[in-house]
């Protein structure tokens, strides 16, 4: 694989891992559990949204086709798409919604902090603002874990039952392929095995603090490398792209 | 033939759309303006990722400049250095306040505030030092909510970043 054929997939791997999480977060727009709850999530969903846009806008100028980050959200199908499967999994309650937020954004933070340091000056420069945001969300997230786990039976229950369903999908954040091969070699990527041991510990601390445990299981799904989804994806995709796919001149 | 000075000056004349008591200039949003023979190019930076507000400063910009006989203008989006709250002067922290909004009270060079150890804000309004936060975000991607324990008002507080 080419210098550029790699650099345009990680920027879409990026790019479209931000966009989906967004996507599914947007869909609290107007139901939070509270109105400061709502607004916080918005406010997240929105930082995702401005940093899928970067990275795509980016990815676009890399392939040299002249796609837009447009083109490359609304006119792309599901095998395509190189999202992490963690990030197109249903929100379910508001526990689910929230430990999946805390373990992306536990590992959003160790990644972008490292991608600060990369070669390449965009994806430098897009991590160095993502990493002052990401803060604020791990702050949110990490914090509401502790409450529920501290809260009533109820609300623990509902955070184990949460952080059981996604634990299986937090595997594959720290897959590596062809690209990350090419790229790392040329300082550009990060070296996902280097998070792994952080990440891990600071999760299990958070549970801990939140009086649950690690999942024994160590069976992980695979396959957003390679573009390969579950249906949801295909659901959220049908969501997302039926404007602009039903009207592809519209400008607003 | 315009100079640098007449494009910050007319730039200066650009409220921010969200906070209308700050131009754009001081939000710190333009970095650089860059004159070439019949050209314009200005550099931006969003100050959050997803602020739907750049895209109208872009068009501000653009129209603004070709109000004043401008043609030939290129709007480019920079991402370092990243924006931060400590590029606003003291005169437009001065007038967020007037505005009612708290002025980031810390610099973000203080990683404290990372750590979640939240230095005192000021009410804007009675100016008592008796605050608590709501939410870490406010209305909109720069702000959070805080409330007033003395006046009692909500209030949003600009956020270091």
């Amino acid at each position: 694989m080419t210098l550029n054929e790699s650099l345009f997939k990680y920027s879409l791997r990026l790019g479209d891992t931000s966009l989906i999480l967004a996507q599914r977060l947007s869909e609290w727009t107007g139901h939070g559990p509270f109105l400061e709850e709502d607004l916080a999530l918005t406010n997240i969903t929105l930082d995702l949204f401005g940093r899928a846009k970067s990275l795509l806008e980016y990815a676009g100028k890399v392939e040299g086709k002249g796609r837009t980050e447009d083109q490359l959200a609304f006119f792309r199908t599901d095998r395509e798409f190189f999202n992490a499967l963690i990030t197109e999994q249903a929100n379910g309650d508001y526990a689910k919604t929230i430990i999946r937020q805390a373990c992306i954004d536990c590992f959003d933070l160790l990644f972008y902090s490292e991608l600060a340091k990369s070669k390449d000056n965009t994806l430098a420069g897009i991590a160095q603002k993502s990493v002052k945001e990401i803060t604020y969300h791990k702050r949110h997230s990490f914090s509401w874990v502790i409450r529920f786990g501290n809260g009533t039976d109820e609300s623990k229950q509902r955070l184990k039952k949460g952080f059981e369903e996604i634990w299986e999908y937090t595997g594959e954040l720290f897959e590596m392929n062809a690209v990350d091969e090419v790229l790392i070699k040329e300082g550009i990527a990060v070296d996902l095995s280097t998070l792994k041991t952080n990440w891990t510990k600071e999760i299990s601390e958070l549970l801990q603090s939140a009086h649950l445990t690690m999942p024994e299981g160590t069976y992980m799904h695979t396959g957003s490398r390679k573009g390969l989804h579950g249906e949801q994806l295909g659901l959220i995709l049908a969501e997302m792209q039926s404007l602009p796919r039903m009207h592809p001149e519209a400008k607003w | 033939m315009k100079t640098k000075e007449n494009i910050y000056s007319l730039l200066s004349e650009i409220p921010d759309p969200e906070i209308p008591v700050i131009s754009i200039v001081e939000l710190g949003v333009i970095r650089e303006v860059v004159l070439s023979e019949n050209a314009i190019e200005i550099k931006i930076t969003p100050t959050y990722s997803g602020c739907p507000a750049m895209k109208q400063m872009e068009d501000d910009v653009r129209k603004k400049l070709q109000e004043n006989g401008c043609t030939n203008i290129t709007i480019t989006t920079i991402y370092t250095p990243a924006w931060t709250t400590d590029w606003l002067s003291a005169e437009a922290k001065l007038n967020l306040q007037k505005y009612g909004i708290a002025p980031p009270e810390e610099s973000s060079t203080d990683k404290s505030f990372l750590l979640g150890k939240q230095k005192t804000v000021t009410c804007p309004r009675c100016k008592s030092n008796d605050t608590a936060m709501v939410s870490q975000f406010g209305s909109t991607a720069c702000k959070a909510l805080y409330k007033c324990n003395t006046c009692l008002e909500a209030f949003d507080y600009f956020k270091c970043i």
